[in-house]
């Protein structure tokens, strides 16, 4: 199954992070790769409520992502599928999953960008991110050669 | 964009599979292999290896020449470089999100605290 994970520790409490994770206010001032801004922030954080978040990027590119929330407790979880706008960068239904761990320091965020791509969610569960690894090994040598 | 779509879903398939990604391994380490090499670490039968390596050039990621009775295989990265490519959009997306995020989220804290205090 092709999916990304990645972990954070903030320093803050859970709940500080879940009301950043989830409320419109709060989407407004983190979502996007780069320090473009946010267009539009929507946020129903509740089970069957929507998002939408338009942002730009330094590029001066527009990029539109919305979807479902599937599974909200605060403020421990928050799951929601995903769809860019206009499909140009990847036409399938992805599903996000972010989860809040309190530790000494603040916060562990731990986030799961599943369901990259329909043909590997039909096959088997293989975990992907040591297959990762090496390919960016082999990646690497390719690269090289 | 379709196309590229498809291509990808046929990368990642074929790449799923650890035997495949086995001898994608294999074939970094050498310039090139025979069929034979290739399946002599591999508890399986010869055929299995032919219909791996079958997957494996369908997806693109390896080329096989054949000469004499010798068919010699040889790995090609371009569809794995797209792959990644790919993939590593995601990636950049949620790492600066998440910097994004913590400096948000801690920022709120830091007030929170001073108010309480």
């Amino acid at each position: 199954m092709t999916s990304l994970t990645l972990v954070r520790r903030i320093k803050a409490r859970p709940s500080v992070v879940f009301d950043a994770v989830t409320t419109a206010e709060g989407i407004a001032q983190w979502w996007g790769p780069d320090a473009g801004p946010v267009l539009i922030a929507e946020a129903d954080p509740r089970k069957g409520g929507r998002y939408r978040v338009r942002f730009r990027l330094l590029d001066g590119t527009e990029h539109e992502c919305s979807g479902e929330y599937l599974d909200v407790v605060r403020p421990e979880r928050v799951v929601m599928s995903w769809r860019w706008l206009g499909g140009q960068e990847d036409p399938n239904e992805s599903r996000v999953e972010i989860a809040l761990r309190p530790v000494a320091e603040g916060t562990e965020i731990t986030l799961t960008h599943s369901r990259l791509d329909d043909e590997t969610r039909r096959s088997h569960e293989e975990g992907w991110t040591g297959a990762l690894n090496k390919l960016e090994a082999l990646f690497a040598a390719g690269e090289a050669a | 964009m379709v196309n590229y779509q498809r291509r990808l879903d046929r990368t990642f398939a074929a790449l799923v599979d650890p035997t495949r990604r086995a001898i994608l391994a294999q074939l970094e380490r050498k310039d090139s292999a025979s069929v034979g090499e290739l399946a002599e670490p591999f508890a399986i039968k010869l055929p299995a290896v032919m219909k791996h390596l079958s997957v494996l050039a369908d997806a693109g990621l390896i080329t096989r020449t054949k000469s004499g009775r010798t068919v010699t295989v040889r790995l090609r990265p371009q569809p794995m470089r797209e792959a990644m490519a790919w993939l590593s959009r995601y990636e950049r997306f949620w790492a600066g999100s998440l910097d994004r995020l913590a400096d948000y989220a801690e920022r709120q804290e830091a007030e929170s605290q001073k108010k309480g205090a």
